[in-house]
């Protein structure tokens, strides 16, 4: 079975061609070894990166900007984002501060990416 | 009233403006930057999402990460920021230049520098610039509003969306607006291919299954105090088929429809600007056709990546910073755009140092190359892979590139791609 897919690892966004052959996957027209990674994993257990915000007291932003420090199953995004809107960060915050920790044992943490003072 | 002495001003704190004014302190040059924002970073601080600083600092970053990369830098350094300050008019001033700006906390200020750097980006193009026929309800927001409101601010500007123009900004506009809890209908794209990166449309149209009718307008806005929907039709051949017009209903409009570099107080200055890209005409040095005021980012041209923004700016730093040292001004020649470009940065060369060339193509294509014609002799190629409007190319010309016997008076250079 061969899968054409847009490598989203960087901006270039290779046309990947991903061909499985029983337990053996190859990728090809990669510019990078991410794309490699990139093409496995999208047709095995396709991930996202999630960013999004949390409310925050500030003078600066009534919003502060959240990352997952990696990407995620696809189906937990929406439960993710619902728990996300709920938590308020507490000002002074650096970014890479951790918001939510090993978010539903998938061993990623949700950080800021953002810092505001006090 | 208060009077500040310094040799560079920048006019403008985000990726541009900070980059441009870090090496410039680097160079050990007495520098100040005016941002009208309360923080620095610019359009950066809204832009959640992340892929930027690939380039840069080889790894993925959000906007607000790369932004505080270079705040960073800046809040270490003696440089004087001024937020919150607006910059009206820069007017010449024996040999340096003088520049007024207003805030509410410092009140007028005027500056007397050197050297100016334009680092003011750009901002959208709006219904007006498109011209869509219909009432004019509430509803209808540039994306990059919409997306301050809703990342910054903490605001819903609606609940079911139709975003007008595949722009980057756009399509990213599509997934944050999905991700919190809106229904978007659909991206409509004049042009017969995307506007925006290829990575864009797959995770952010592909994954939540929204449908991006290419070659379609917007024909007609409904609603009277509220958007109530939205009329579509195909184009072919540049003729609206209204018998296939269709209709979506929705209560939200937001336009993607292009930037533009944001040049008013450089106009006003009396700098001449480059029909292609609204941006200043420039030298080798990134100097505009007034003397001391140099220009980068996206003032200059409406740039893809901040990475590229970032490099471009710090190389004018380094050129600013040259000019201030009156270092000997060398013989620049010419360049011109030839086919399938739509224009190249900077406006001329010089055969005494590497430069470095961004530009635009015209078309969409695999295994193009870029010919590079000196007085109508081809002097070298570069085969590029794939190249379309959306994604500008960079290339670079080695200084022992350039024979230098046959470089005369009227020498230009042609740069053209060939598909």
């Amino acid at each position: 079975m061969t899968k054409e897919l847009i490598c989203i690892s960087c901006p270039i966004g290779c046309h990947l061609e991903v061909t499985k052959n029983g337990d053996d996957i190859s990728v090809k027209n990669n510019k990078c070894s991410r794309g490699e990674i990139y093409g496995r994993e999208e047709l095995l257990a396709p991930k996202r990166v999630v960013t999004a915000t949390c409310p925050v007291r500030s003078d600066l932003m009534a919003r502060i900007p959240v990352k997952t420090t990696g990407a995620i199953p696809k189906e937990l995004i929406n439960s993710l984002l619902e728990e996300l809107y709920r938590t308020e960060v507490k000002t002074p915050v650096s970014g890479g501060d951790i918001i939510i920790r090993n978010f539903r044992d998938t061993g990623i943490d949700i950080v800021s990416t953002k810092s505001l003072p006090g | 009233m208060r009077d500040i002495t310094t040799e560079v001003l920048v006019i403008g704190g985000g990726s541009a403006g900070m980059a441009a004014a870090a090496e410039l302190r680097e160079r050990n040059h007495s520098v100040a930057i005016v941002e009208r924002e309360n923080l620095l970073g610019g359009i950066l601080n809204q832009c959640i999402h992340n892929g930027f600083g690939l380039h840069r600092f080889k790894e993925e970053l959000t906007g607000p990460e790369y932004a505080e990369r270079y705040a960073s830098i800046i809040e270490k350094s003696s440089i004087d920021v001024f937020t919150g300050t607006t910059v009206t008019e820069i007017a010449k001033c024996g040999e340096g230049k003088k520049v007024y700006a207003y805030s509410a906390s410092h009140g007028m200020l005027i500056f007397h520098v050197k050297a100016v750097v334009l680092a003011m980006g750009c901002r959208e193009r709006n219904r007006g610039n498109i011209g869509t026929p219909g009432t004019r309800p509430a509803g209808i927001y540039t994306a990059g509003l919409a997306q301050r409101l809703v990342n910054m601010e903490g605001l819903m500007p609606g609940s079911k969306c139709v975003i007008v123009g595949s722009g980057d900004i756009g399509l990213i506009m599509a997934r944050r607006m999905s991700w919190v809890g809106a229904d978007v209908k659909a991206v409509v794209e004049i042009q017969p291919y995307p506007a925006g990166l290829t990575r864009n449309i797959v995770q952010c149209l592909n994954d939540f299954n929204i449908p991006l009718h290419l070659s379609h307008v917007v024909s007609e806005i409904y609603g009277k105090d509220r958007v109530e929907g939205v009329d579509v039709t195909p184009i072919r051949q540049g003729v609206e088929v209204t018998k296939e017009t269709f209709h979506i209903e929705c209560d939200t409009l937001l336009l993607s429809v292009g930037l533009i570099p944001d040049n008013e107080i450089a106009r006003k200055a009396g700098i001449a600007i480059n029909p292609e890209t609204n941006g200043p005409l420039v030298d080798s040095s990134l100097m505009t056709n007034i003397e001391g005021i140099f220009a980068c980012g996206n003032v200059l041209h409406v740039h893809d990546l901040v990475d590229f923004v970032s490099e471009e700016s710090q190389r004018c730093g380094t050129f600013v910073s040259d000019y201030i040292q009156g270092k000997e001004e060398k013989k620049q020649f010419r360049i011109v755009p030839g086919s399938n470009l739509k224009y190249v940065i900077p406006n001329r060369f010089r055969a005494d140092r590497d430069n470095h060339f961004y530009m635009r193509s015209l078309i969409v294509r695999n295994h193009a190359e870029l010919v590079l014609t000196l007085n109508g002799k081809e002097l070298s190629r570069k085969k590029l892979r794939h190249i379309q409007p959306s994604e500008m190319i960079s290339f670079k010309l080695g200084e022992k590139d350039l024979p230098d016997s046959v470089l005369g008076e009227e020498s230009s250079l042609e740069i053209s791609l060939v598909g």
